[in-house]
């Protein structure tokens, strides 16, 4: 059985490295410039099952594990990280947090049309005050006869823009602390929604980035995803396995980069020798290569342990904390490499280097990463 | 309707090929393998007219181990049935024993409606092996095909000319190779992978279809690789700098088009 998972890792992994050589890499630095999101794109993952690759089967997904998971996510990140971010987002939050949560009625009308790409969902935790300090949420949600109504704000919602429906968190209990959150599934065609301002953002520019205005939005009943003031708790749940999503979308970039500055360092010639034969450029080779080495046993560790159904709270953070700032590291280094040449977007290094940033940020800075690993050893 | 497509697992056309063994072959370590690209429009033909009409696609290789990997990858995509003969080495590079093992578990395996193949195997690309083996089953073949329809008992199919094009009908059962335009390759999805770890692979040697692979490579043999020899190095260019002197560059470039070059 362990083999045959093995084999169909390398399946996937061949897969999806192929489609990301021939679909995404032609088009990368026009996409960027643009900031472009690759409609067509999402409509072919879709197709493959790469939007819905932790859904099981019954609700039309992929049915996959973790392990299978951040292969994907890191094939598609060493090529467009923008793209795997928006994979990433898509799989870990909006529809994870459905397939966790959601009631089997939420699930049998979401989940179908979530794993086909039908739809592209968004999540909404961030709201202008409240970004590491997801607990200090000001959206507030009113119970009325018939429903809902929620007014507030959200933003740096991925898909906001592009995305057909969210799982927002919105407070349920004026003046209560994080316990009085609240998830709720929002069409995003409900009448009060308003789609914010489009993010001009450093890197991760195809992906789509905007805030989310909620005014006077009434829901039904049933929009409330599982029991009144747990939206917070299963935030952090769904951030348990998104956290490793961006582990392997970090690893991704490293690899890139990685990559990029070897077949560098190996063409450049100076004091008629290739750079790569200098002792100073090897040695940087082989600290990048740990470090990717390094992210890549995080990152399966926690997936594995993610499969096996343990609790990663501790695994997730770690691997996505060492991973987000070995990209950063790493796409540095292979910037240094490929010295002026590096600095010009005639090479793919400067947009590895801004787009990861990005995972040292999302889904809870590197700070908050450490705060959480310490919690967790302190038995908080 | 019943589908057969052969499938040759072959050489990246993007690997660094170095000569290896006794200079006859190339050193296959470090050579990453794929199912030979003209192959590929033709399973998913196969697969497309499945899906229009019903059917069964089965696909066949001939060739060591690693074909299994290639033919895992043709049941992601959609084929049905996979049929691998084991073996290859005694009958390397020899398009006519390829044809007579094809042709027999072509025979094996079926019948079939329709056979595909590609217009030629990436690595060796002699366009031999498909019209030999509709020769051997004494079935009409049309290769070259981008265009393909098939009705009942017989089938239109297009192919490219010089400045126009051909449209052959045959009966059916027949055999097409298949050339690039035909159509585009679909990529496995995650369930096709998935789905394609369940279904076994028949593994028959060349013994089963009653032949002996020694004697096919050996005194029945048509013909062998003899010898492999890389394109010679390139020499570096030459550069002119026309921008001090331009009409003394333009002298020169004519002078070594026509001396050293030969071309004027
Ligand atoms: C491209 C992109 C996509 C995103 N997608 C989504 C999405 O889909 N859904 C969503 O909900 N959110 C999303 N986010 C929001 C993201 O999760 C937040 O930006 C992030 O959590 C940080 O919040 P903040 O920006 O408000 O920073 P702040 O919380 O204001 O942090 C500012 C700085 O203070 C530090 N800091 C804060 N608190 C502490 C502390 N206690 N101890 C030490 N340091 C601290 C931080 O680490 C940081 O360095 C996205 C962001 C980006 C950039
Ligand atoms: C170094 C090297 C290693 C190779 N290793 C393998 C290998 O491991 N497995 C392998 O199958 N091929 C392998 N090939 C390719 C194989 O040798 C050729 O396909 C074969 O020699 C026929 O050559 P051809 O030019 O006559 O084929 P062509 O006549 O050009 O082939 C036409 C079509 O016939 C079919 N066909 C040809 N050969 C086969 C086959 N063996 N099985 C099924 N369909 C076939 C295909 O549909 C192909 O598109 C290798 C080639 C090289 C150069």
């Amino acid at each position: 059985m362990a083999a045959m998972a093995d084999d169909s890792v390398a399946s996937v992994r061949e897969m999806v490295r192929e489609f990301a050589r021939r679909e995404l890499a032609p088009h990368v630095r026009e996409w960027d410039e643009a900031s472009f999101f690759p409609a067509e794109v999402f409509r072919q993952l879709g197709e493959l099952g790469m939007l819905g690759v932790l859904v099981p089967e019954e609700y039309g997904g992929a049915g996959l594990d973790y392990r299978h998971y951040v292969t994907i996510v890191a094939e598609l990140a060493a090529v467009e990280p923008g793209v795997a971010l928006s994979v990433a987002a898509h799989n870990s939050l909006c529809t994870n947090h459905i397939l966790l949560f959601g009631s089997d009625e939420q699930k049998r009308q979401w989940l179908p049309r979530l794993a086909r790409g039908e739809v592209l969902g968004a999540w909404g935790l961030t709201e202008p005050g409240a970004g590491s300090d997801a607990g200090g949420t000001r959206t507030t949600a009113r119970r009325e006869v018939d429903g809902w109504v929620i007014n507030g704000a959200k933003n740096f919602i991925t898909h906001a823009t592009v995305g057909g429906v969210a799982v927002l968190t919105a407070r349920t209990a004026p003046g209560s602390d994080h316990r009085g959150i609240s998830a709720f599934l929002v069409p995003l065609d409900t009448r009060g929604v308003v789609r914010g301002k489009k993010e001009d953002k450093v890197g991760m520019r195809v992906s789509d980035t905007s805030s989310l205005i909620l005014e006077d939005v009434r829901l039904p009943a049933d929009a409330l995803v599982g029991a009144e003031g747990e939206g917070f708790v299963q935030a952090m749940e769904v951030l348990d396995g998104g956290r490793i999503s961006i582990a392997a979308l970090g690893l991704g970039i490293a690899r890139g980069a990685l990559q990029a500055a070897l077949s560098y360092a190996r063409q450049r010639h100076q004091f008629g020798r290739p750079i790569a034969s200098f002792q100073g450029i090897q040695f940087k080779l082989a600290d990048m290569s740990v470090l990717v080495s390094a992210a890549e046993l995080l990152t399966f560790r926690a997936a594995e342990a993610k499969d096996a159904g343990e609790k990663t709270t501790r695994l997730s953070s770690e691997a996505k904390l060492f991973a987000s700032e070995a990209a950063v590291r790493v796409a540095e280094e292979a910037v240094q490499i490929h010295g002026g040449y590096g600095y010009t977007k005639d090479y793919p290094v400067e947009k590895l280097w801004r787009d990861a940033k990005l995972c040292t940020i999302g889904e809870g800075t590197s700070e908050i990463q450490r705060l959480v690993i310490a919690r967790q050893l302190l038995g908080e | 309707m019943k589908y057969c497509v052969l499938v040759a697992y072959v050489p990246d056309t993007a690997s660094i090929i170095k000569i290896g063994g006794a200079g006859n072959r190339i050193d296959e370590g470090g050579i990453k393998w794929i199912i030979s690209p003209y192959d590929e429009f033709a399973l998913e033909e196969a697969i497309r007219l499945k899906e229009a009409r019903g059917g069964e696609v089965t696909v066949i290789t001939y060739g060591p181990d690693r074909g299994s990997t290639g033919l895992r990858e043709c049941l992601a995509r959609g084929a049905d049935r996979a049929v691998h003969v084991m073996g290859g080495e005694a009958t390397f590079g020899d398009a006519f024993a390829i044809a007579r093992v094809l042709a027999a578990a072509v025979q094996k395996a079926g019948p079939f409606d329709l056979i595909l193949c590609g217009i030629k195997g990436v690595g060796s690309d002699q366009s031999l092996v498909g019209a030999m083996v509709a020769e051997l089953l004494d079935v009409p073949h049309v290769s070259g095909v981008v265009k393909l329809e098939v009705g009942e008992g017989s089938l239109t199919a297009q192919r490219d000319v010089e400045g126009g094009t051909e449209v052959f009908t045959a009966p059916l059962p027949c055999l097409v190779a298949a050339h690039k335009g035909l159509n585009e390759p679909r990529y496995p999805s995650l369930k096709g992978i998935m789905a394609a770890k369940k279904i076994p692979i028949e593994t028959w040697k060349p013994a089963d279809l009653g032949l002996d692979e020694a004697a096919l490579g050996g005194a029945e043999a048509t013909s062998r690789w003899l010898k492999l020899e890389l394109p010679a190095a390139k020499a570096g260019g030459t550069i002119l700098n026309g921008e001090e002197d331009p009409a003394g560059a333009a002298r020169e470039l004519a002078r070594l088009l026509r001396h050293e070059a030969k071309a004027i």
